[in-house]
């Protein structure tokens, strides 16, 4: 099994209902976010394009942050979900600096945290939050070695891309284009 | 044509618009850590040398410092934890693949062995020194009498904390200034040249600071050329690289790389070690202090500017 997600970047419109979704699913506190929107502009007037992401932990196949992780509270859980057992974690820091992708962040109370793809959702059978509110369904979800998942079928026929795979930590989050 | 990104609804302190995740605790400590490196490798270097008699300074007086700044860099570091209270954590697992956890266990280890060190020196060094108890005058006999193998293991774990403090940073592919291999033995030869500036400057013999001094200005001539081949690895990198080391080449860190590191750090100190070895005077504390404050900057420099530098996408 691995979890993995596709965003298509082509039908987001930046509403940020994601961002919100999961900051209340996950007590996510005041200031500080799970997942986030970019709006990446490129070109300049009168031919200019824009491209809407959401982004969050790419859940690495190669995950620097659980390689550098001094006690193991960074792990990896069945179906390729990274995840940080919160009375393990010292706070040192060490997998924020080395997430290229900047997706983890110092909690208020100490540990360091992110993205569970909303495991606690996914044991019940549900869609991590933010695939469920999106309003555009630009956010498919699912298992790769299940041919007939979401995720699965939105990457069969679309091109898509990967942030940074030059940084060799194979993501698993896909943009379709 | 033109690029621009926002990121809208993500504002994380300390993470956004720049990571800055590390602050003044990590410098200090990869400082003090380098510094104790290098002062407790040519401590036992000298002993299995079987060179005590010449090198009062380096074997006896200099470590008396070593378990003082590993103390003070481990609470630096453990003043930079978020989750304090798990810092436990770190010894109830062995991770070989996260250059922390073998820096934890380093310590773990050379820190008391720097204690017994000291301690098997405390009677020469302060004649009227007494123990109090019977049993810390039988551990005294058995560290001195185990000196050789201590010397050893003194050596080889200096080199180790010393290549970490490097290792710690180049581990981290997703900042391009620091994920350079050369980064572990730049920062083992930095900290042994500091270790070697704080015991020449406390040395009395003026045989020993010439023996010093010598080594040092070696280890200057290496920590440049060092220096200039990172330097030559990122303008021949990719374009992450590229722009991590325009930060130093006319960016925002260039005088302070520059100016304090390379000039006053290495070069100045160089130039005033060797008019001392011509048999010109120069009071050996000029170019110790500057070793040590060129030494300090630049692991404060490496450790703002590294977090600046990003991939690009």
């Amino acid at each position: 099994m691995r979890y993995a997600m596709a965003i298509d970047t082509k039908k987001c419109v930046g509403c940020g209902d994601c961002v919100v979704a999961c900051q209340t699913e996950n007590n996510v506190p005041h200031g500080y976010c799970r997942d986030w929107i970019v709006e990446n502009v490129s070109g300049s007037y009168p031919n200019v394009e824009i491209e809407l992401r959401s982004e969050r932990c790419n859940h690495c196949d190669n995950a620097p942050c659980v390689r550098c992780c001094p006690t193991g509270a960074s792990h990896i859980v069945e179906g390729g979900i990274v995840m940080v057992t919160h009375n393990e974690c010292i706070g040192c820091g060490a997998c924020i600096e080395s997430c290229p992708y900047d997706a983890r962040y110092s909690h208020p109370e100490g540990y360091v945290d992110k993205c569970t793809f909303c495991k606690h959702r996914l044991d019940k059978g549900q869609n991590p939050a933010c695939v469920e509110v999106c309003p555009t369904k630009c956010l498919h979800f699912g298992d790769l070695d299940d041919p007939n998942s979401d995720v699965s079928k939105a990457l069969k026929d679309r091109k898509w891309k990967v942030l940074a795979p030059e940084a060799g930590t194979k993501p698993q989050l896909y943009f379709l284009t | 044509m033109k690029e621009e990104l926002f990121v809208s609804g993500r504002n994380i302190p300390n993470i956004d618009p720049y990571l800055h995740i590390w602050h003044w605790q990590i410098p200090l400590y990869l400082f003090l850590g380098g510094l104790a490196a290098g002062i407790l490798f040519f401590a036992g270097y000298f002993v299995v040398m079987q060179k005590e008699k010449d090198m009062q300074a380096s074997v006896k007086w200099a470590p008396l410092l070593a378990p003082f700044a590993l103390a003070l860099g481990l609470f630096a570091l453990f003043l930079d934890l978020k989750h304090q209270l798990y810092f436990w954590r770190l010894y109830t697992t062995v991770r070989f693949t996260s250059p922390m956890s073998w820096g934890a266990w380093t310590l773990m280890f050379i820190t008391p062995l720097s204690v017994i060190w000291v301690a098997s020196y405390m009677k020469e060094m302060f004649p009227r020194w007494d123990w109090k108890f019977e049993i810390l005058n039988k551990f005294e006999a058995f560290a001195i009498k185990y000196r050789k193998t201590m010397a050893w293991a003194i050596m080889v774990l200096a080199i180790i904390l010393g290549v970490y403090t490097g290792i710690l940073l180049s581990a981290f592919n997703a900042r391009p200034l620091w994920n350079t291999s050369i980064l572990g033995p730049l920062f083992l030869v930095s900290g042994l040249s500091t270790g070697l500036a704080f015991t020449m400057m406390i040395s009395k013999s003026k045989y020993e600071r010439k023996v010093l001094g010598r080594i040092d200005l070696i280890l200057i001539t290496v920590e440049l050329f060092l220096i200039t081949h990172m330097f030559m690895g990122f303008l021949a990198g990719s374009a992450a690289k590229i722009e991590a080391a325009e930060l130093f080449l006319g960016g925002d860190f260039t005088v302070t790389f520059w100016a304090f590191v390379v000039v006053l750090g290495l070069i100045f100190p160089a130039i005033m070690e060797i008019l001392e070895l011509r048999g010109y005077h120069v009071p050996i504390w000029i170019p110790s202090t500057f070793i040590l404050i060129g030494g300090l900057v630049f692991r404060f420099v490496m450790v703002e500017a590294g977090q600046i530098t990003r991939f690009l996408y």
